[in-house]
């Protein structure tokens, strides 16, 4: 009996002792290292330029210290999830990550992020930052916790040719709703094989689907999802019914693309790969990072891209001020709350985005500047024909509402989307659901009727 | 004992889990707090659970119990009849959908069922309609995928069950007039019944756990029309950051798992009267 005990014991013990020893760095080791995370994809290896620059600037500036990147291959959604699970706990958390800015609140909240506001006291680099862009980084104290790489506006992209072709004039400037429905009628009806405006809709396309697609309406009727004043969600507005009905008249007159198209997560793919450049389809609701895809070296390369494409602001419902809608995230580089060395992090964070790796990130990845000195760059300004008018819509832009409920409420609306353009449920109902969707997860008194 | 540290370990922490408001990110994260039922009785008052439930029965029924044990069987059986090139020659293209690792089979799988895909190709070929597979039918894609994908294992169990089975049992079955059915039925099948429970409990529990394949081949939709309890509990716990829900959505899935191996515990047990 007593031995059995003994062999158990030691078998733990031994069990132990293997875990100890796969457990990363040692304390007796000299060389101090940062370990650094951020996503990588096969059409986004702008940011992975941008810190193997940085690496390589920072180690040769500081003897001693080893920079680790662990790019994480993932797209957006499943990047945030390992982010997440990695920050969860002190051994696995990174000194120095990419972070999304419609999570820097509720990371903050769960207590991830390193406040920097000592940091960027002293560094002059600050000043040049776009006030409005330092935004992003606030936690909900007050405090700056991320500092902006770069962000992000959404506007109609059009394919001149096609327009041209069905008899619309261009430049295009849609002034409401109805002339983008008078438009895509009359694209369909010169040639019914073109996919004549398309708006993601549906649980595939995720959150492209409300950040592409469903705001850009939704904002342009007056109504909003979340009243941040009195901090509640808006729920039975006409707005959001009317948005949906928007909607469903696209998918119904086959002015988008099929709903099964629609719910395929790669259905972007194929508009940025083929449709548009092949001239198959007329336009779509897209981000100001569009022309990443086409320009030389883009996974989607389209020579012609700048003489074809055009670029609009989305109207409102009825052309009401301010005339055009628009929806911004982008990213920020953020230091884990638990690194060993905070002073270390900042200089690599303050590194990577100094102005010549800004300007290279932002060029690369078709990225609207945050900084004011590349913004104004010739270099910035020639990268891409289309880089004025994107960067113009950051004046009627609107942010997400980055609670921690919010990955929930915008599955909600993607859902709404969903039911409608599949025919399972009328706007009215779909908007209902939503209602019901959302007392269900912020609880009723969380919700404001208007 | 390590054995039991390591599969117990993560299941009793799952049930913990699922007594918590948990999170991935946001206040609950740094803090999460004991909610008692909280979660479960959320999960009880959902409306995909009963659908979701409904979709994991037929998931496990259609492609485990019925696919992948029956197909194998078949398979194994007739193998023994065929010469040995022919039963080569399938035995391979049966293990090569098995080897793969799930992720590729999932995209096969997907290439395979897409819009444009190897089987609307084929139909378009003989002249018949075209549905869109993933999206008209996804449960009907993804069952027939995960029968693709996993009758080799239960065609190897058979196979080497019906070796076992004594020659002369079945040659004293032939002398008293037996034909081909009547052998299988009442000799060969009681004979490897042993097997046939063992076999039944494995695919029954690997299939519960599928996930991949779905969540390649259709993401759970559309509309929660393939979201069987795995590809629930990933939305909740890391598309939401819900861990106590996701928990709580994984500790009914391993419940379901513990009745159908007790069933099968029984039947292999009990004697058939």
């Amino acid at each position: 009996m007593r031995r059995r005990a003994l062999k158990i014991t030691s078998l733990i013990a031994s069990a132990a002792f293997a875990l100890a020893a796969c457990s990363p760095a040692s304390p007796e080791a000299e060389t101090k290292t940062l370990k650094v995370v951020y996503q990588k994809t096969n059409s986004f290896t702008a940011l992975d330029d941008m810190f193997k620059a940085a690496k390589a600037e920072f180690e040769a500036a500081h003897q001693g210290v080893t920079v680790e990147l662990e790019p994480i291959q993932a797209d957006d959604a499943d990047y945030g999830t390992k982010l997440a699970l990695a920050l969860r706990s002190p051994s696995t958390a990174p000194d120095v990550f990419y972070e999304d800015t419609f999570k820097v609140r509720s990371d903050v909240d769960a207590g991830y992020l390193l406040k920097l506001d000592s940091h960027l006291q002293e560094w002059k680099d600050w000043d040049s930052f776009d006030d409005g862009a330092k935004a992003a980084g606030l936690g909900d104290d007050g405090g700056t916790y991320a500092v902006p790489v770069g962000t992000d506006t959404r506007a109609i992209w059009y394919n001149k040719k096609v327009l041209s072709a069905a008899g619309v004039s261009v430049p295009w400037e849609p002034r409401t709703w109805q002339d983008i429905l008078d438009t895509a009628r009359k694209i369909k009806a010169n040639d019914p094989s073109v996919v004549p405006f398309n708006m993601y809709a549906g649980k595939g396309t995720g959150e492209g689907t409300v950040m592409q697609s469903f705001y850009e309406l939704l904002y342009g009727t007056g109504s909003e999802l979340y009243d941040a004043d009195a901090k509640k969600w808006v729920v039975g507005s006409t707005g959001f019914t009317d948005s949906l009905a928007f909607l469903k008249t696209l998918y119904d007159e086959k002015l988008a693309v099929s709903p099964a198209e629609a719910l395929d997560a790669n259905v972007w793919k194929k508009v940025f790969g083929e449709w548009l450049p092949q001239g198959k389809m007329g336009a779509t609701v897209e981000g100001s990072y569009s022309p990443s895809f086409w320009q030389k070296g883009g996974s989607y390369e389209w020579p012609g891209y700048e003489q074809d494409m055009g670029v609009a602001a989305f109207p409102t419902q009825k052309g009401q001020a301010p005339g055009g809608v628009s929806m911004s995230g982008g990213w920020t580089l953020a230091i884990g709350a638990g690194t060993k060395d905070p002073d270390l992090a900042f200089d690599f964070l303050s590194t990577a985005l100094n102005q010549k790796n800004s300007l290279a990130f932002n060029i690369a990845s078709s990225q609207i500047a945050v900084r004011k000195d590349v913004a104004a760059d010739s270099g910035y300004q020639a990268a891409n024909p289309f880089v004025k008018d994107v960067s113009e819509l950051v004046s009627v832009t609107r942010y997400r509402p980055a609670t921690a409920d919010y990955p929930r409420i915008s599955a909600a609306v993607q859902e709404a989307t969903e039911a409608v353009i599949t025919g399972a449920r009328s706007p009215e109902q779909a908007a209902a659901d939503y209602d019901t969707a959302v007392k269900g997860i912020v609880g009723e008194d969380k919700t404001v009727r208007k | 004992m390590l054995l039991l540290v390591f599969l117990a370990g993560p299941i009793l922490w799952a049930f913990h889990a699922s007594f918590t408001n948990a999170a991935l990110t946001g206040r609950n994260a740094r803090s999460p707090a004991w909610v008692g039922l909280e979660n479960y009785a959320r999960l009880f008052a959902d409306p995909v659970l009963p659908l979701s439930l409904g979709l994991t029965v037929l998931f496990v029924g259609g492609s485990a119990i019925l696919g992948q044990n029956i197909l194998g069987l078949s398979i194994a059986v007739l193998m023994r009849r065929a010469s040995r090139s022919v039963s080569a020659v399938v035995g391979t293209a049966v293990v090569a959908a098995w080897v793969l690792p799930e992720i590729v089979a999932a995209f096969a799988a997907y290439a395979y069922f897409s819009r444009d895909g190897t089987l609307n190709q084929l139909l378009a070929g003989l002249g018949v309609g075209q549905p869109d597979w993933l999206y008209s039918f996804p449960m009907v894609a993804i069952i027939l995928a995960n029968v693709w994908r996993g009758t080799a294992f239960s065609m190897l169990v058979y196979r080497a069950a019906l070796d076992d089975v004594p020659g002369e049992v079945t040659e004293a079955a032939v002398m008293d007039g037996a034909g081909g059915w009547q052998r299988l039925a009442y000799v060969t099948l009681p004979m490897i019944r042993g097997s046939i429970a063992t076999n039944l409990m494995l695919v029954t529990l690997q299939t519960l756990a599928v996930f991949t394949l779905i969540w390649v081949m259709t993401a759970g939709g559309p509309s929660n029309a393939s979201t069987t309890l795995p590809v629930l509990a990933y939305q909740e716990a890391f598309k939401f950051g819900d861990i106590g829900y996701g928990t709580a959505v994984a500790s009914v899935l391993i419940l379901i798992g513990v009745v159908f191996g007790a069933a099968y515990i029984r039947l292999l047990r009990d004697p058939k009267p």
